[in-house]
C-alpha cells in the first residue's frame, strides 16, 4: 500500500472544492468498507481519501410518513435497521442492509458507500430502486437527483462527475397496501456475495387481491444492478396468482445478461433470477398480506 | 490387549496451559516478531501459470530509497543433481530450490520469482514492482488426466515416469506410478453378483490456516543463523532450510513461535529459506509475511484428483473385489499423496482381491503439501460412494455393509501391511447405535448419509526432557508445536505417571538447540508419540525419585514404591513421602533431577471415523445445508476428550467445506479466481450444525495408555458421507467435488 493523504471535510461546499480540485486522486471516504480493502490490495490508486463522517447533511436520517425518507450517504446500515418505522415503511432496505458484510462490517458500512461502489452485486441498490429512490448529488454546479436505477454505469462506475458527490438517498413514503423484499443468493448462509440478488416491492388494491403496482430489481446479472421495467409492467392490473409471478420472473430472466466467474455462471445465474424474482414477489406480497 | 482402565488425570478436561495467554492476545505467533533494525520482505511472484525466465533485472528496485537487498534464485546455492534427504523420503534438491524461487521456469501463478528487503513493508512492496522479469509464456496444463496425454505441455523437460522400480525413456507429466496387488482382482470380479463402477473428480482445496506463513530470519557475526517462525515442526525447517542453503544444521537454530493452524500445511518451508537469504545479504533481521492471496497461490493446497473405483460384492453385500485408479495432482513438482491416498481407499474393509493404481503428476498449480489425512478423503469419496451405491442397489443398510466387510485385526491391507488391534467394528457399532442414525428421516428433500474413513497415522522421534522443581512441579520441555492441545494432552501423560495433577506440569514448546529431536507436528503423531517420550521421561524422574527416596531412607531402590504421588517403603520402618516433599529434599540427596524420553515408536495405530450426516436440498438453487451431523471415532485412548471432540469437530467441518464449496477455480491461462476467504468459501459457523462428536476408545496397544491418532480420520469421511445423503435427499450421485450448488443443478438437469 502506498501513502495517501488524509483530509476530514467539515462541510460539504469544503468535500466539494476538494475534489474538483483533486479530481481522479481523491475518492470519498465514509464507512470505508470497500475504499480500504481495495486501497490496501492496490485495486484502486488514491492519492486522497476525503472523509466526509463529519458533515452533517449526510448523516441525516429522517423518516416521514407522508414525505418518506431521507438517507444520508454516510449513514451505517446499523443505524437504518435500528428504526422500527424504517424497518416497517421499507422491509426490503432493512433484509439488505441486514446481510451486507457481517455485524461488524454493518457497523461501518452504509448504503451511500454500497451505491457509490457501484458493484454489479451490491445488496443495497435492488432495494432502493424498487422503493423508487433517487440520489442526490451536490457538485460544483449545485444539486442534481437522479434515479437509483441510472446510478451506475458499469461496474465501478457511476454518473458522479468531477467535484461532485452524493449527499443523500431519497425515498418516496410506501403505498398503501404495498410493501418490498430483498433476497440474495448465496452459496453459504453469511459472508459472500450475491451471486444473484432480486428485489420487488409490490402495491396490492384493497382486497389484496390484485396487484395495482410492481417493480422488480436485479443484481449480480449484469454490468450494473438492472431495473426489471418490463418484468415489473407485466404484473400491473393482475390478479396475484403463480401465473403472473412466473411470467414476471421469465420476464426478468430476459434482461439479464450474466457472466461466468468464481462467483457463478451465467446459466446458474440466469436461472436464479427465475427462482429469486419469484420468491422476491412472493415474499413482498406475503408482507402486504400479513400486515394489519 | 491394553484395558481400557480409569486414569486419574487422563480422561479429564484441565484448562490447557496455553490458553490464558491466547484468549489475553499475549501469546506471540510469528508476524508479532520485533528486533532493532528490522527490515521488512516481499515477494515477488509469477503473474503467468506457466513460463521461461528469461531475464530478470533488479537495478531498478535496488536503487529505490529504503530498499537495503533483492534477492533471486542465483543466490542459492547451485543444487545440481543432488538429492536431499528430509527424513520423509528424498527429494530432488533442485525441485525443492526452484520452489523456493524459480532459477529456470515458471511453473505456477505466484510462483516466487525474487524477494526484497527494505526498511518497511510498502518500500518492499514497491520495490517489488520494479523488478524487471522478462518471461516466454507457455501453455499451462491444468488438470490431470490433460497432464497425462502424451501431447501435453511438458512441465520439467527431464522428469520421467518412473513405475515400480523402472524409469521411462520419453520424459512426461507423470513422475511416478505405483501399484498395490492383493490376491487375484479378476476372480473376484468373477465372483461378484454386482459390480459397480464410477468415475469421481475432486477439486483443489487448501488448508485455510487462519495465520498465514511468516518468517524473521538474522544472521549473527559468527554464521549463526536463528530463524522465528510460524511452522509445525522447528526440525522439519531447520533440515530443509540446511539443504536448501547447504549450510549445517549445526548452524541454524530454528524458534517455532506459536501457530495459528497447520493441518498439514505448515511442514513445507516457502519463504524460510527467502528470509534467511535476505538476512545474509543485508546483514539485519527480516521479516517476511505472506497475505491470504500469497498463502492460496504460493503454499501447498491439497491436489485435485480423477478417481475411477470398481467394487464388486455377492447378493448378500460380501465385498469379493475392489480396484482403484488414482490419478493425483502433485502441482509443480512431483509429490502428491496419492501414495498415502493408495494405502488408505480400502482399509476399512476385508477385501480378499483388490488391486489398486496411483499415479503421482505434475500441472501448474502450486506444489501440494500435507493435509489432514493427505490423499485419503478424494479416495474415500469414491470408495464410500460407490459401496453406497451397492448398498442401495442391493437393498442392505449401508451400515450394516460396512459391518458386514468391516476390517479387523490380522487383516491384510492391500498396500501390505497386516492391521493390528483396529476399532473399525467398534466404531461402526457405535454409530448404529447412536439415536441419530435411528432418528426419522422423511421429510421432502431430506436425506441421510454415512460414510467410513481410515487413517494409519504415524510415530517418529520425539524427545522430552523434564526438569523437576522444587515446589513438587516439573517444566516439561518438548519440541511439538501445539496445534490442538498438544501442551495439554503431553503433560496430562507425564502427570499420569508421577501422581501430579496436570496444573502442576509447566510444558515449553522451545527451539531446535534446546530440546531433542523431534518431529513434525502432523501424521496425527503428536499426542502419540510425544506423549509417548513424555510418559518415557516421567519414568525416568520417577526412577530418579526412588533412588533419592531409598537414599533418604536408607534402603533398596527396589523396596520402594511409587503410588498415587507417594513414595513409600515398607521395608523396615514404614517411609513415607510425597512427590511434592521429595522435589523439595532433591539438593540434600544429590542434586537435581533432570529426565528425559525419546522414542521413534513403530506402533502408531491406524484410525476408524464413521460419520452420519443430515442434509437438506434446495431443488431451486442447488444449495445443500447440513442439519444435523454425527462423528464417531476411534481414538484409542482419549487423553483429554475435549481436545479430541475438537479435533473430530474441526476435521468433520474442513470436509464439509471441501464436500460443498471450496475449491481453487481457475481461469483458461491458469489464474486462480478466488485467492481470499471470500470467494474461496470455508464454511462459516452459521453453515454449520453442532458436530456431535463420539469418541470411540479401543486401545491401541502400540502407546502405554492406548493412545492412537485423531487429527486426521475425521476429514476422511464427510465428502461422501454428505454426497450419499444428497443422493437420499433427490436421487442423484453426484461424482464431482465440490457439490456445489451450480454442480447440483446441472445435476438435477435444472441447468
Amino acid at each position: 500500500m502506498r501513502d495517501f493523504s488524509y483530509i476530514a471535510a467539515k462541510t460539504i461546499p469544503e468535500a466539494v472544492a476538494l475534489l474538483d480540485e483533486k479530481g481522479e486522486s481523491a475518492r470519498i471516504l465514509a464507512g470505508g468498507t470497500d475504499l480500504i480493502v481495495q486501497v490496501r490490495e492496490a485495486r484502486r490508486d488514491v492519492d486522497w481519501m476525503i472523509d466526509i463522517k463529519s458533515i452533517p447533511e449526510v448523516n441525516v436520517l429522517n423518516y416521514d410518513a407522508t414525505t418518506g425518507l431521507t438517507l444520508g450517504a454516510a449513514v451505517e446500515c446499523y443505524k437504518i435497521y435500528a428504526d422500527d418505522a424504517i424497518c416497517d415503511a421499507y422491509p426490503s432496505l432493512i433484509d439488505a442492509t441486514k446481510i451486507i458484510g457481517g455485524t461488524a462490517i454493518q457497523g461501518r458500512a452504509g448504503v451511500g458507500g454500497n451505491l457509490c461502489n457501484a458493484s454489479p452485486a451490491a445488496d443495497g441498490i435492488p432495494p432502493l430502486i424498487v422503493l423508487n429512490a433517487s440520489c442526490v448529488i451536490v457538485g460544483p454546479n449545485g444539486e442534481r437527483e437522479v434515479p437509483v436505477e441510472d446510478f451506475c454505469t458499469a461496474p465501478g462506475q457511476t454518473v458522479i462527475k468531477k467535484g461532485e458527490m452524493l449527499v443523500s438517498v431519497k425515498i418516496p413514503a410506501p403505498a398503501n397496501n404495498s410493501s418490498s423484499y430483498y433476497l440474495r443468493f448465496i452459496p453459504r448462509n453469511e459472508m459472500d456475495i450475491a451471486v444473484v440478488g432480486a428485489g420487488a416491492s409490490v402495491t396490492l388494491d384493497a382486497e389484496k387481491k390484485t396487484i395495482v403496482a410492481a417493480r422488480i430489481a436485479l443484481a449480480a446479472v449484469a454490468p450494473t444492478p438492472l431495473f426489471a421495467e418490463e418484468a415489473s409492467a407485466l404484473l400491473a392490473g393482475r390478479e396475484v396468482s403463480d401465473e403472473a409471478i412466473d411470467a414476471a420472473a421469465e420476464a426478468a430472466q430476459a434482461i439479464a445478461r450474466p457472466i461466468s466467474d468464481m462467483r457463478g455462471t451465467a446459466e446458474q445465474r440466469t436461472h436464479l433470477v427465475g427462482v429469486l424474482t419469484r420468491r422476491a414477489l412472493n415474499g413482498a406480497i406475503q408482507r402486504v398480506r400479513e400486515a394489519t | 490387549m491394553l484395558e481400557n482402565k480409569e486414569y486419574k488425570v487422563i480422561g479429564t478436561r484441565p484448562i490447557r496451559h496455553d490458553g490464558v495467554d491466547k484468549v489475553t492476545g499475549r501469546a506471540l505467533y510469528g508476524a508479532d516478531f520485533q528486533a532493532a533494525g528490522l527490515l521488512h520482505g516481499r515477494v515477488l511472484r509469477s503473474p503467468h501459470a506457466h513460463a521461461r525466465i528469461i531475464s530478470i533485472d533488479t537495478s531498478r528496485a535496488e536503487a529505490l530509497y529504503g530498499v537495503k537487498g533483492v534477492v533471486t534464485a542465483k543466490d542459492l546455492p547451485d543444487a545440481g543433481d543432488k538429492i536431499a534427504d528430509l527424513g520423509e523420503g528424498a527429494v530432488n534438491l533442485k525441485h525443492l530450490c526452484d520452489n523456493i524461487l524459480a532459477s529456470d521456469k515458471v511453473l505456477y501463478k505466484g510462483h516466487a520469482v525474487a524477494a526484497v528487503a527494505a526498511t518497511n513493508p510498502h518500500i518492499a512492496e514497491e520495490a517489488c514492482t520494479l523488478i524487471d522479469v522478462e518471461y516466454e509464456v507457455l501453455p499451462p496444463v491444468l488438470e490431470v488426466r490433460q497432464a497425462m496425454e502424451s501431447d501435453a505441455p511438458l512441465l520439467h523437460e527431464h522428469l520421467k515416469t518412473t513405475s515400480m522400480g523402472e524409469t521411462a525413456d520419453e520424459p512426461s507429466n507423470v513422475a511416478s506410478h505405483i501399484q498395490h496387488k492383493l490376491g487375484d482382482p479378476e476372480k473376484g470380479f468373477a465372483e461378484a453378483d454386482i459390480i459397480v463402477e464410477r468415475d469421481f473428480v475432486t477439486g483443489t482445496v487448501h488448508q485455510g490456516y487462519i495465520e498465514p506463513h511468516n518468517a524473521t530470519a538474522h544472521y549473527n557475526a559468527d554464521g549463526q543463523l536463528t530463524i522465528w517462525c510460524s511452522t509445525q515442526g522447528a526440525f522439519t525447517v531447520r533440515e530443509q532450510v540446511a539443504e536448501i542453503l547447504q549450510y549445517p544444521v549445526s548452524k541454524i537454530k530454528v524458534v517455532p513461535m506459536e501457530i495459528g493452524g497447520g493441518f498439514g500445511g505448515k511442514i513445507s518451508v516457502y519463504i524460510k529459506p527467502v528470509a534467511a537469504l535476505l538476512a545474509k545479504k543485508t546483514g539485519k533481521p527480516v521479516k517476511v509475511l505472506m497475505n491470504r492471496a500469497d498463502v492460496f497461490e504460493g503454499t501447498g493446497p491439497t491436489p485435485a484428483s480423477f478417481i475411477r473405483v470398481k467394487m464388486g460384492a455377492t447378493k448378500e453385500g460380501k465385498l469379493t473385489a475392489a480396484q482403484a485408479y488414482l490419478a493425483f495432482e502433485a502441482g509443480a513438482y512431483p509429490g502428491s499423496p496419492v501414495g498415502p491416498g493408495a494405502m488408505c481407499i480400502f482399509a476399512p474393509y476385508s477385501i480378499e482381491n483388490v488391486i489398486i493404481d496411483g499415479y503421482d503428476v505434475v500441472v501448474n498449480k502450486p506444489k501440494t503439501a500435507p493435509y489432514r489425512a493427505p490423499g485419503a478423503p478424494n479416495a474415500a469419496f469414491g470408495s464410500e460412494t460407490v459401496l453406497d451405491e451397492i448398498a442401495e442397489k442391493l437393498d442392505i443398510d449401508p451400515l450394516e455393509i460396512r459391518l458386514l466387510n468391516a476390517a479387523k485385526e490380522g487383516d491384510r491391507r492391500a498396500d501390505g501391511p497386516i492391521h493390528p488391534r483396529i476399532g473399525c467394528i467398534e466404531t461402526l457399532e457405535a454409530a448404529k447405535a447412536h439415536p441419530h442414525y435411528t432418528a426419522p428421516n422423511g421429510k421432502k428433500h431430506h436425506g441421510r448419509g454415512i460414510a467410513s474413513g481410515y487413517w494409519f497415522n504415524i510415530g517418529l522421534e520425539s524427545s522430552v526432557t523434564i526438569n523437576v522443581n522444587s515446589d513438587g512441579t516439573i517444566n516439561l520441555i518438548e519440541g511439538s508445536t501445539d496445534i490442538g492441545g498438544t501442551r495439554a494432552s503431553i503433560a496430562m501423560q507425564a502427570a499420569e505417571v508421577l501422581g501430579i495433577p496436570a496444573e502442576s506440569v509447566n510444558p515449553s514448546v522451545v527451539d531446535t538447540n534446546s530440546v531433542g529431536y523431534t518431529a513434525v507436528t502432523g501424521g496425527s503423531r503428536t499426542t502419540y508419540a510425544t506423549g509417548y517420550a513424555a510418559y518415557e521421561a516421567a519414568q525416568n524422574v520417577k526412577q530418579q525419585m526412588i533412588a533419592r527416596a531409598a537414599k533418604l531412607w536408607e534402603v533398596d531402590e527396589a523396596n520402594v514404591q511409587f503410588a498415587d504421588g507417594e513414595f513409600s517403603s515398607i521395608n523396615g520402618k514404614e517411609e513415607q513421602i510425597s512427590f511434592r516433599d521429595l522435589c523439595a529434599r532433591l539438593g540434600e540427596t544429590g542434586g537435581p533431577i533432570v529426565g528425559s524420553g525419546t522414542v521413534n515408536p513403530g506402533g502408531a495405530g491406524g484410525a476408524y471415523a464413521t460419520h452420519v450426516v443430515d442434509v437438506t436440498v434446495d431443488e431451486e438453487t442447488g444449495k445443500v445445508d447440513i442439519l444435523r451431523y454425527t462423528a464417531v471415532q476411534d481414538a484409542g485412548k482419549a487423553i483429554h476428550p475435549s481436545y479430541v471432540e475438537g479435533q473430530i469437530q474441526g476435521g468433520a467441518v474442513q470436509g464439509i467445506g471441501w464436500a460443498l464449496n471450496e475449491e481453487y477455480i481457475y481461469n483458461a491461462e491458469g489464474e486462480m479466481t478466488n485467492a481470499s476467504f471470500l470467494d474461496y468459501r470455508m464454511p462459516t459457523c452459521l453453515d454449520l450444525p453442532m458436530i456431535d462428536a463420539v469418541i470411540v476408545e479401543v486401545p491401541n496397544p502400540g502407546h502405554p495408555y492406548g493412545v492412537r491418532g485423531v487429527g486426521e480420520v475425521p476429514i476422511v469421511p464427510p465428502m461422501a458421507a454428505i454426497a450419499n445423503a444428497i443422493y437420499d435427499a433427490i436421487g442423484v450421485r453426484m461424482t464431482e467435488l465440490p457439490m456445489s450448488p451450480d454442480r447440483l443443478l446441472k445435476a438435477m438437469g435444472k441447468i
